[in-house]
């Protein structure tokens, strides 16, 4: 038991030396007029090549251009979410913004009992009236929405122009207006430059499980491949995976959503469907630093850059000039509200 | 024999040690001296990590307590969050008590809570908490206790390892909980069912204002009479005896006239009811709603709590209180050292006190004479 | 054999070890000469095994120094202690069952040739050094197939082909019938012969006179005596392990036997208070292990069941004492029908039990003593749910001061007491309540000369008070000296029932080698 009780006294000083130890550099002094902004993050943290990522991209834009200082904190668990947002808010940041749908409740909670603190929630859930007609957030609460619907029109477009086919194929995660809101856009943009065209729609569920299922994405996706379809635009999560495996087995084309997926399946990845979470992230904190923020819903289109399709170097050569050019002059159509895009099947 | 093999008999030369007068003192130094020789190894590799991130570590302790014991805030969310470890912590003990390795505490909490939500949702909106806390109570203990029980069962009958039929369960369970809510019960754009308005139980910030906005709530003075009560029942009741006995030797169990079977089911089923009444934290206590995955993780981090408290349930509820200091201190120090370093410095703790403890090294060491 | 000249083959010097609180060895010394059979004794508990588990490279000592053929040898560890040819051949086999003699033999020597096994040489090899040594056994044949005494001949055989020159047996008689006691003796002789050096762990002190040319005596911890074998008596011998005279009952009944029997003239005139008719019962592999098995106790009387180990004895106290389901037949306490009651039943219909194992069933060695004294009771120690504290404590310190046991500390852990206090407790419990049948199994088994001298005197006791005690125990002198008839058991079945006056080691030995077959009802 000495040996014990020696090896207790020496590990307290070891740990006392090393609490002074001092880094040079470390916790510099924010610049005094920076805006402080905070996010909370989703469950699942960095990392995850989607949300999480992409408002951590906005953040560091925003730190770069507008010197704004950005404190991340990524929860553990259900009640970190909260409890996340209320450190943040106590600390008195300028902006408190909750990355997912999820935290729909949890900031309207939290902006009553702070009402000086700016929020924002991307994809933050609006509750809607008796007559269907959405209710506005808190006065001091952004509600950032993005018309998906926009970003699947141009998508639909490009596999209805690419897919050599007149049948084109749509898998969606969970059968929920959320997701139907995709395969309506994309619908719409097939039959845009393909009247005769056909658009195979399946979803892989009915539970939030339909989001995580890469078998039975992989199931639909054979199947639709098997029909004649040439090109298959995915907006189901993980499920995707499967699609993306079967377009890599079959030789066949995939589109990707949310982020740029190219690297999932290099070669077969025609473009992706990219949410512009750090677009949105990225002007929220300039109109707090422009002292322009507040309420209300924010609504991100192409118009704004919130949505838009992947072209780069790595997809260019699947893309002809023409087809470029066509979704381009669409672009602009949309933007220019000659076109208008439905949100509902 | 009709008993799976006992564990190792003891050193094979019996040796009489000389009667020492101070032998309950070093019986508690033993108990207390390697768990904090493994909480301060996890302190040093923490500082070690710390620097590799070009921080202080007096820095990031300092924001690490102030986040946590600091500010009243921050103290009611460790109490909360040792609430519900506490919980999972008591039904992981109680089953390596009796010999059992309840993986499945993750299902058994979110079953209780799932069920306790189901009546809250059927109960009439109003009736006064001490009407409804005994209703959600049962409900919590059945709904946990059914899925406890599963394998309990499994065990005794078909003699199935419990370790491979609650990782299952939990699966199972979770899959259908996920099912139930997302397809039936959850309220549009959402993870939750509706708002419960039976009898929600107060939380603690009612009394002491300080406490204002934390998730602290009453079923942490529940959890506290669990401790008691769990302490109770295995140390102070035949059944505890027996329960023990079994965990120690079945067979010596056997054979000093215990059902060792359905010690082992009984086991179980307790150990899930625990594990459900903790469910009651979140769902009652905190949000009123039951959401989908509201607890993930707490169920397999009351198996580590389990551990550091050394399957005692004072031990559990201190640790379950290291434990939600730790998590809660990782969100106040989030601005300057990742997660992930929490995470390491969680099994850094485990791993700690799963070498230094003696108990912890004999199980490791089954089979090696 | 001189002892002085050339350096020992062993000498330890003033070894001490603990294991936590524990002093295992507290200033053991041990010196052995090359070429004779040394006879270690002492209490279990003294340290035996511990010395020898230093020697043998399992344990580093604290303190001491250790000398192999004069080379300091300090604290080296098991491959060092092979390489120098020191061979420990442990009480439980380290065979694989399923590999034949040759191939458990040269396990981690292998011979090669081409990359391959060299099964044929190996077999070879295995065959001439049995031949050389005595060591009767055939290489191909599988572990699994062999007798208990045939397995132990493999594991010496393994040790001397791994090039032993130091061979250390730990109690290696405690599985063995008489007639291969004596074949064993036969085999060292021979192996010391060949110029080996033998260290004979043991306590039974008939063995240490037949085999031993030296002996070394320890007790707590320390050395308290060297002897030579041709110039001590048992009696001195007893003495030194002991600390105090002790009647030597068990080992030379022939001196006490004539007063025993003399004092024990009434024969039981009643109805019987164990019965067994036609008892079947499987083993864990579902093979038939007791096959039709009949007998009866009487009130006052001690049926001895002798025998081999492994022949049906556990299987058949198990299914007494309920812990085994019967397949067949039927078992009675006082003419009530009990082959179906549970284990508590049981004990409350009057049966008690001294299982065989005190390790694995007798004791849950983390529990206290006096929680230990309640085992199977506790249904008896409560106040409505709760255990009852004090009357647990109360029982505790009476069956403490009436068996003896020692430290007297009801806190203490079970596992910190010596074998025989542990038994101790075991015999309390059993015999400290009312009962009217004992199962007593292997009641003196790894207990000192002091505490059989104690237990046997407990169930002659239990006995004279009209008790009904069923004896199994391998040792055949004890199941001699107590046993008012003797019963062997071969192979699943009773082959002989005989009245102690017709019972002798010589007569009993057969049956219990399966040589002699008369059954018995």
């Amino acid at each position: 038991m000495r040996k014990l009780l020696l090896l207790v006294g020496a590990l307290v000083v070891a740990h006392v030396a090393l609490l002074f130890v001092r880094v040079s550099g470390a916790a510099e002094a924010a610049r005094p007029d920076a805006v402080n902004v905070g996010i909370v993050l989703d469950v699942g943290g960095l990392g995850d090549k989607s949300f999480n990522d992409g408002a951590y991209r906005g953040a560091q834009r925003a730190e770069k251009e507008l010197g704004a200082h950005i404190r991340l904190i990524e929860p553990g668990e259900g009640a970190d979410r909260e409890a996340g947002l209320r450190l943040l808010a106590a600390e008195k940041m300028d902006l408190v913004i909750g990355v997912g749908f999820i935290f729909t409740d949890d900031i309207a909670q939290l902006a009553k009992e702070y009402p000086k603190t700016n929020f924002a929630g991307v994809d933050y859930a609006l509750a809607t009236d008796r007559a269907g007609n959405p209710v506005p957030p808190p006065p001091n609460v952004a509600a950032l929405k993005f018309k998906e619907e926009e970003g699947s029109f141009l998508v639909g477009a490009l596999a209805a122009l690419v897919g050599n086919s007149k049948k084109v194929g749509f898998v969606g995660g969970m059968d929920v207006p959320l997701i139907q809101k995709f395969e309506a856009g994309y619908r719409a943009g097939v039959l845009a430059v393909c009247p005769t065209c056909t658009v195979v729609a399946q979803y892989a569920g009915v539970t939030p499980e339909a989001f995580r299922n890469p078998g039975k994405g992989k199931e639909l996706a054979l199947n639709q491949y098997q029909q004649g379809v040439n090109v298959i635009y995915h907006a189901s999560g993980s499920t995707g995976l499967g699609v993306f495996e079967a377009a890599r087995q079959t030789g066949k084309f995939a589109i990707g959503v949310d982020a740029d997926q190219y690297n999932e399946a290099p070669g077969r990845i025609v473009t992706s469907m990219v949410k512009g979470i750090d677009v949105a992230v990225f002007d929220m904190v300039k109109r707090v630093q422009d002292h322009k923020f507040k309420g209300g819903i924010y609504t991100f289109g192409l118009a704004q850059n919130g949505v838009g399709y992947v072209y780069d170097e790595h997809n260019r050569a699947l893309i002809p000039d023409s087809t470029r050019a066509r979704l381009e002059q669409l672009k602009a159509d949309i933007i220019a509200g000659k076109i208008s895009v439905p949100s509902t099947r | 024999m009709t008993t799976p093999a006992t564990e190792n008999p003891p050193a094979p030369a019996a040796i009489a040690p000389p009667v020492n007068p101070a032998s309950r003192l070093a019986a508690l130094e033993e108990a207390i001296l390697p768990v904090v020789v493994a909480l301060l190894v996890a302190a040093i590799v923490g500082d070690v990590l710390i620097l590799s991130f070009g921080q202080n570590p007096g820095t990031v302790y300092r924001l690490l307590f102030e986040g946590t014991w600091g500010n009243a805030y921050g103290f009611g969310q460790v109490l909360y969050k040792t609430t519900t470890l506490t919980f999972t912590g008591l039904a992981v003990a109680v089953g390596l008590r009796a010999g059992l390795f309840n993986i499945g505490a993750e299902s058994q909490l979110a079953a209780g809570g799932f069920a306790a939500a189901l009546v809250g949702l059927i109960l009439p909106p109003g009736l006064p908490a001490l009407v409804t806390l005994p209703v959600y109570l049962v409900a919590a203990a059945i709904g946990g206790g059914l899925v406890g029980g599963v394998p309990g069962v499994l065990k005794a009958r078909f003699g199935a390892h419990e370790v491979i039929t609650t990782i299952m369960l939990n699966f199972i369970v979770l899959a259908l909980l996920n099912y139930l809510t997302a397809a039936h019960l959850k309220v549009e754009a959402s993870l939750h069912t509706e708002e419960i308005h039976a009898g929600g139980l107060p939380r603690l910030s009612s009394y002491i204002a300080a406490f204002h906005g934390s998730a602290a709530n009453v079923v942490l003075f529940i959890a506290l009479l669990a401790v008691v009560l769990t302490w109770w029942f295995l140390f102070r009741t035949r059944r505890g005896f027996e329960l023990r006995a079994t965990g120690l030797q079945p067979a010596a169990a056997e054979y000093g006239g215990v059902d060792v079977r359905s010690v082992w089911w009984r086991a179980m089923v307790l150990s899930g009811a625990l594990a459900g009444i903790g469910g009651l934290n979140f769902v009652l206590g905190y949000k009123h709603y039951y959401e989908d995955a509201f607890a993930t993780g707490a169920g397999f981090l009351g198996i580590a709590v389990a551990i550091v408290g050394r399957n005692n349930p004072i031990g559990v509820l201190l640790a379950a209180f290291v434990f939600a200091t730790i998590s809660q201190g990782g969100l106040a120090v989030n601005a300057v050292v990742p997660k992930q370093m929490v995470d390491v410095l969680q099994a850094v703790v485990i791993i700690a006190v799963a070498a230094s403890v003696p108990e912890v090294r004999r199980m490791l060491r089954k089979g090696d004479r | 054999m001189s002892m002085a000249e050339s350096s020992p083959a062993i000498r330890l010097t003033d070894i001490y070890k603990s294991f936590g609180p524990v002093q295992a060895n507290r200033g053991a010394s041990l010196e052995v000469a090359a070429g004779e059979i040394h006879a270690l004794v002492g209490e279990n508990g003294a340290g035996k095994s511990t010395l020898m588990r230093v020697l043998s490279g399992m344990y580093a000592p604290d303190s001491g120094r250790m000398e192999v053929f004069g080379r300091d040898v300090t604290g080296w560890r098991t491959a060092e202690a092979i390489d120098a040819g020191v061979g420990m051949v442990h009480q439980h086999f380290m065979l694989v069952p399923t590999l034949t003699v040759a191939e458990n033999v040269m396990l981690g020597r292998e011979l090669t040739k081409n990359g391959q096994l060299d099964r044929e040489r190996a077999e070879r090899e295995v065959a001439e050094l049995s031949r050389a040594t005595g060591l009767a056994v055939r290489a191909d044949r599988t572990v699994a197939d062999l007798s208990v005494g045939e397995a132990q001949r493999v594991e010496i055989l393994k040790t001397l082909y791994r090039g032993a020159r130091i061979l250390i047996l730990d109690e290696p008689t405690a599985v063995l019938s008489p007639p291969e006691i004596d074949e064993l003796w036969q085999v060292l002789r021979q192996v010391r012969a060949r110029g080996e050096t033998i260290v004979l762990i043991t306590h039974k002190l008939d063995e240490v006179m037949e085999i031993s040319d030296t002996i070394t005596v320890m007790r707590n911890g320390r050395t308290v005596a060297r002897l030579r074998t041709a110039e001590t008596r048992p009696a001195e011998i007893a003495k030194a392990m002991v600390g105090r005279d002790v009647q030597l009952a068990m080992h030379y009944i022939d001196e006490v036997r004539g007063a025993d029997t003399a004092a024990r003239t009434h024969l039981p005139p009643s109805a019987p208070l164990l019965e067994v008719r036609d008892l079947l019962v499987e083993d864990a592999r579902r093979l038939t292990a007791v096959n039709g098995v009949s007998f009866s106790v009487a009130p006052g009387e001690i049926l001895g069941i002798a025998g081999v180990e492994g022949n049906g004895q556990t299987e058949l106290l198990e299914a007494l004492a309920g812990l085994r389901d019967v397949r067949g037949g039927r078992i009675a306490i006082a003419s009530r029908d009990i082959t179906r009651l549970t284990v508590k039943a049981r004990g409350d219909a009057g049966l008690s039990h001294i299982p065989e194992d005190r390790h694995a069933r007798g004791l849950i060695l983390d529990y206290s003593v006096a929680e230990n004294l309640i085992l199977g009771q506790q249904h008896r120690f409560t106040r409505g749910v709760r255990i009852d504290q004090e009357r647990i404590h109360e029982n505790a310190r009476r069956q403490i001061a009436a068996y003896d046991i020692r430290p007297v500390d009801p806190q203490l852990p079970a596992r910190a007491l010596s074998g025989g206090n542990q038994q101790k407790i075991v015999i309390a419990r059993e015999m400290g309540r009312a009962f009217q049948v004992l199962l007593a199994a292997q009641p003196t088994r790894g207990v000192d000369v002091g505490a059989i001298e104690f237990i046997h005197a407990r169930l002659r006791d239990a006995r004279d008070a009209g008790k009904a005690i069923l004896l199994v125990s391998a040792d055949l002198a004890e199941i001699l000296a107590l046993s008012d008839r003797i019963a062997v058991m071969y192979g699943g079945r009773l082959v002989t029932v005989l009245p102690r006056a017709e019972a002798s080691e010589e007569v009993l030995g057969p049956y219990m080698t399966g040589a002699a077959t008369e059954h018995a009802a």
